[in-house]
């Protein structure tokens, strides 16, 4: 069931989409990993998108740069950028506007690095994949790069293993600047770092792209990270958009049970503690998803107690609809309260 | 609480050649008490772990199991004891799992090398086990391959197989950090009740603050090879005494620092381990209380307040011992 996202209407940023993506459908042979979803990413605005593993969301990413390894297709919608259509265009074009239009960090991507080949010479690689411009003028945009990212000029000339994990993850993201792109996808890049790395590299990311004005998808399944430097966010759940929000809104009141489940996983640093309980049971086979809300075996709000909700809940699956400005949900409970 | 320490390490130390990468490391595991070892990639907090299960030769120092010097045992049959008395668990149970082995294998393998139970009741104790960890219905879990079950499962499969010796102590190796969130608090309050029903000790090594501080009762923070600081985790976590405490609790993701005013500086020097360190403070380079001393002297784990202790010139300074007879 594809759902229908309302036109989105949202005081806070009114800049124009740049990518916009329409019941976008991913198979894997049987299974639906992305089942007609919607997204819009508007100019220089960090789109966090997040949920558990095999929710889709790593999909989402290679279907938007359109890398997905078979039998993995697009079995429908439509993904705009800048109002131009990019599914169906032939390899050439993809090829073109990959890396300059929109660059994509790989999860693990600090172990993308090829290791007998020097950092300055990986960036000289991808610039003159798209670009024809002199070896020497390449190395010195590279020397600008590295430092735009906290490293070292010196450090055009270290082979990757002469890096630490943290400023190898930094090479990848000014490699995917190098190029000067309008959107950067970032998979989980700062999953295998420690939390002091992943915050210098999240503010570096925030100041960049202040500066270079690019917008970011960023996805992760850490939902606290993504409050604290997403603008908006997308909470995936088995190969849907279970609800989204600007940040604040979700931190202030997610609406979600998911979501709720999610955010309640994090136990506290500080203040009083309480045994968490996560969220029971593990997400569903997506070759065979459960009827009605597909969250519904999960959640702690589907009993019985109310037949005629229960029924629709196992029965008839959830449509994404706005509750407040730029907040959709897609949950029958939800729907219930606010009729 | 017993008092009786299953585990001590007193200055324990590793050296890959010029690399210190565990440099005289001193606690204890106590029993029914989970103390969760704290720091950055290539801090060391892994190798502490390592060494404990006796993966690594120590440099120097000692580790005493039940009063007796590990590095000294030698029979065969005193290092099984240690060996299935003080277990480890991984990081990526799929990497300890042999894939064409059902966990009915997993689980009943050391049963059976360990003399657990007589052969007859391998197959109960095997259900009790997975049953006891929370793998329901135990004799569904049991047929099953290493891929057909999540990763959560699996960590569960690869703590049932290590609570089948019934060991003293558990050595576990960041064992959440590749699991969803979602399904990490499940570990976690696993790992509350096999210390509150069993009585082990748990080290726990992690990076995340958050999660030390759900289930265990000690911290011990690392830094290039040294412990900084240690003491109860409440206590440390309410009032740090060390700068690179402060700067790993300032990192952690909190919604409420979207405003942007409590950033990090970006810090100057670099992290990870120790290749042949000078004397003075490993953490010097990157500390914004670094005075003058702090490159010259070696700072000492001081215990400024009771039971909390850091090795910090200017927050816990030596003085404060000499001060008091």
């Amino acid at each position: 069931m594809t759902a229908v996202l309302e036109a989105p209407v949202d005081d806070t940023t009114r800049a124009p989409a740049l990518l916009e993506v329409r019941g976008l459908t991913v198979e894997y042979g049987r299974a639906r990993a992305v089942d007609g979803i919607d997204l819009d990413i508007r100019e220089g605005e960090i789109l966090g998108l997040a949920g558990e593993s095999g929710c889709g969301k790593t999909t989402v990413a290679n279907a938007l740069m359109q890398i997905l390894r078979p039998p993995g297709r697009i079995a429908g919608g439509s993904i705009a950028f800048r109002g131009e259509d990019l599914v169906g265009k032939s390899d050439e074009e993809l090829r073109q506007f990959r890396w300059r239009n929109v660059s994509m960090v790989f999860q693990s991507a600090m172990n993308a690095l090829n290791p007998v080949m020097r950092v300055g010479d990986q960036f000289v690689d991808a610039m003159r994949a798209h670009e024809r411009i002199e070896r020497r003028r390449a190395l010195v945009q590279a020397e600008e790069l590295l430092e735009l990212v906290g490293i070292d000029r010196d450090r055009v000339r270290a082979y990757p293993h002469q890096l630490s994990g943290g400023m190898r993850q930094r090479v990848i993201i000014a490699i995917a600047l190098a190029l000067n792109p309008e959107l950067i996808i970032l998979d989980e890049p700062t999953t295998a770092l420690d939390v002091v790395v992943q915050r210098e590299i999240m503010q570096q990311v925030e100041a960049l792209k202040r500066d270079f004005g690019f917008a970011v998808l960023f996805i992760t399944h850490d939902v606290s990270l993504l409050l604290e430097f997403a603008d908006r966010i997308a909470i995936m759940y088995a190969g849907e958009v279970v609800e989204s929000a600007p940040a604040p809104n979700l931190v202030a009141g997610s609406q979600h049970p998911y979501t709720q489940g999610l955010l309640q996983s994090f136990p506290p640093l500080t203040g009083p503690l309480e045994r968490l309980t996560g969220i029971p049971g593990s997400p569903p086979d997506l070759r065979n998803p459960p009827s009605g809300c597909r969250f519904h075996p999960r959640c702690p709000h589907c009993t019985r107690d109310n037949a005629a909700l229960h029924l629709r809940q196992t029965t008839e699956s959830p449509v994404l609809r706005e509750i407040a400005p730029g907040h959709s949900v897609a949950c029958h409970l939800v729907e219930e309260a606010t009729r | 609480m017993s008092a009786v320490a299953p585990l001590e390490v007193r200055g324990l130390t590793k050296h890959f050649a010029r690399v210190h990468a565990v440099d005289d490391v001193s606690f204890e595991l106590r029993p029914g008490t989970v103390t969760a070892l704290v720091g950055e990639s290539g801090s060391g907090k892994s190798t502490v772990a390592r060494l404990l299960a006796r993966l690594h030769e120590p440099t120097g120092g000692a580790v005493l199991f039940e009063g007796d010097d590990v590095a000294r045992v030698r029979r065969r049959r005193a290092v099984l004891r240690y060996r299935s008395q003080v277990q480890l668990i991984f990081q990526d149970p799929f990497d300890s799992l042999n894939p064409v082995k059902t966990v009915r294998h997993h689980v009943a393998r050391p049963l059976r090398i360990h003399k657990m139970v007589p052969a007859s009741q391998v197959e109960e104790r095997v259900h009790e086990l997975l049953r006891s960890v929370g793998l329901v219905p135990p004799h569904e879990i049991a047929a099953k391959y290493p891929h057909e079950l999540s990763g959560g499962q699996r960590q569960r499969v690869a703590l049932a197989r290590v609570l089948a010796v019934e060991p003293k102590v558990i050595l576990a190796d960041e064992p959440t950090s590749m699991l969803d969130v979602s399904i990490r608090i499940g570990i976690l309050n696993l790992m509350t009740r096999l210390k509150e029903e069993h009585g082990i000790a748990f080290l726990f090594v992690t990076h995340d603050l958050a999660s030390a501080r759900y289930v265990a009762d000690d911290l011990l923070v690392m830094y290039a090879g040294q412990i900084v600081e240690r003491g109860p985790i409440e206590e440390v976590l309410a009032s740090p005494l060390h700068p690179y405490t402060r700067l790993l609790l300032a990192a952690v993701p909190d919604p409420a620092k979207r405003l942007h005013a409590d950033r990090i500086q970006e810090r100057k020097g670099v992290a990870g381990a120790a290749v042949d360190p000078p004397e003075g403070c490993r953490f010097v380079s990157r500390c914004p209380l670094a005075v003058e001393i702090c490159s010259q002297v070696t700072p000492q784990l001081v215990e400024a307040r009771p039971r909390q202790s850091a090795r910090c010139h200017v927050t816990a300074p030596a003085a404060l011992i000499e001060r008091t007879p």
